[in-house]
């Protein structure tokens, strides 16, 4: 593997991915604040993202569908985010923790 | 003007190493804020993988939504909501760690074998050559209609966390006794 064509291989891409991928899976677990967690999926999303991508720029007869699948998922991480992120604030309002652990109680 | 292809490897090296360094960082700071800044230099590393993918179009909007929005927008949740449980001490369990690691190390080792020991036969002719005029005749034409759906999921998801956050405050201040 010849470091000066790194850019041009297919395999560092998807060890990048699958490194994204598995560092927002350990953060999903490790993770107690609903914040963390929500930063993890975020990793999770972007390794997904960069692995369509590769495949898109290296196999795929038409180039254009990685990256307009690439911006469909940009839409709905941001979508995702935000309504997270206010579910975030609403529990924090009546519980005053945003810890996993501590929400154990459906009444609010 | 020509770039030489030292530089273009070694611009390509730092931001796989910006890449994997802000994945840690934002898995593994101990203070919220700092993994959200973690978070916000992977995906600038990921811009400039999208870039070597030669999509710069991609490549710009990854900064523009993702450090844009999503990460600053998760920054005011973290001063909304200040986390100052994360480093509570004795409630960490011990054994959470060490099942993460494995679980994603795991994660990892597979798709990185799958993704190294199978066959990906490229495509022999390539419809069009990817570049943002293309995509945009794509987005406009083939995929128009989920072009259109995104825009009212992201309306609906704007109007839902507006009435989630909002909610809240209208119950208490009816409940309260005047």
């Amino acid at each position: 593997m010849d470091i000066m064509h790194l850019s041009n291989q297919l395999s560092t891409f998807l060890v990048v991915a699958a490194f994204l991928f598995g560092a927002g899976f350990y953060g999903m677990i490790v993770r107690r604040s609903l914040i963390g967690m929500l930063i993890s999926a975020e990793l999770v999303l972007a390794g997904a993202s960069v692995n369509l991508m590769a495949f898109n720029h290296f196999l795929a007869p038409d180039p254009t569908v990685g990256q307009i699948f690439t911006l469909f998922i940009m839409g709905i991480a941001a979508a995702e985010a935000a309504i997270a992120l206010s579910i975030i604030i609403v529990v924090y309002r009546s519980f005053k923790t945003i810890d996993a652990e501590d929400l154990q109680n459906l009444k609010g | 003007m020509l770039i030489p292809d030292t530089v273009i490897a070694i611009v390509f090296l730092v931001m796989l190493a910006t890449t994997v360094a802000g994945a840690l960082i934002a898995v593994n700071a101990k203070r919220l804020v700092r993994a959200v800044c973690g978070l916000c230099v992977c995906f600038i590393g990921v811009a400039g993988l999208y870039y070597y993918l030669s999509s710069p179009f991609v490549a710009l909007m990854q900064i523009l939504i993702y450090i844009g929005a999503v990460g600053v927008s998760i920054a005011f949740a973290v001063m909304l909501a200040e986390p100052r449980a994360e480093d509570k001490p004795g409630k960490q369990s011990g054994l959470h760690p060490v099942f993460g690691f494995v679980a994603g190390g795991m994660m990892t080792w597979g798709l990185v074998k799958i993704g190294l020991d199978a066959e990906w036969p490229s495509a022999a002719v390539k419809a069009n050559d990817g570049s943002m005029l293309e995509v945009g005749k794509a987005l406009l034409t083939t995929y128009s209609m989920v072009f259109e759906l995104i825009s009212i999921v992201l309306l609906v998801a704007i109007i839902g966390a507006l009435a989630l956050a909002r909610e809240r405050q209208g119950r208490s201040a009816q409940g309260e006794p005047s």
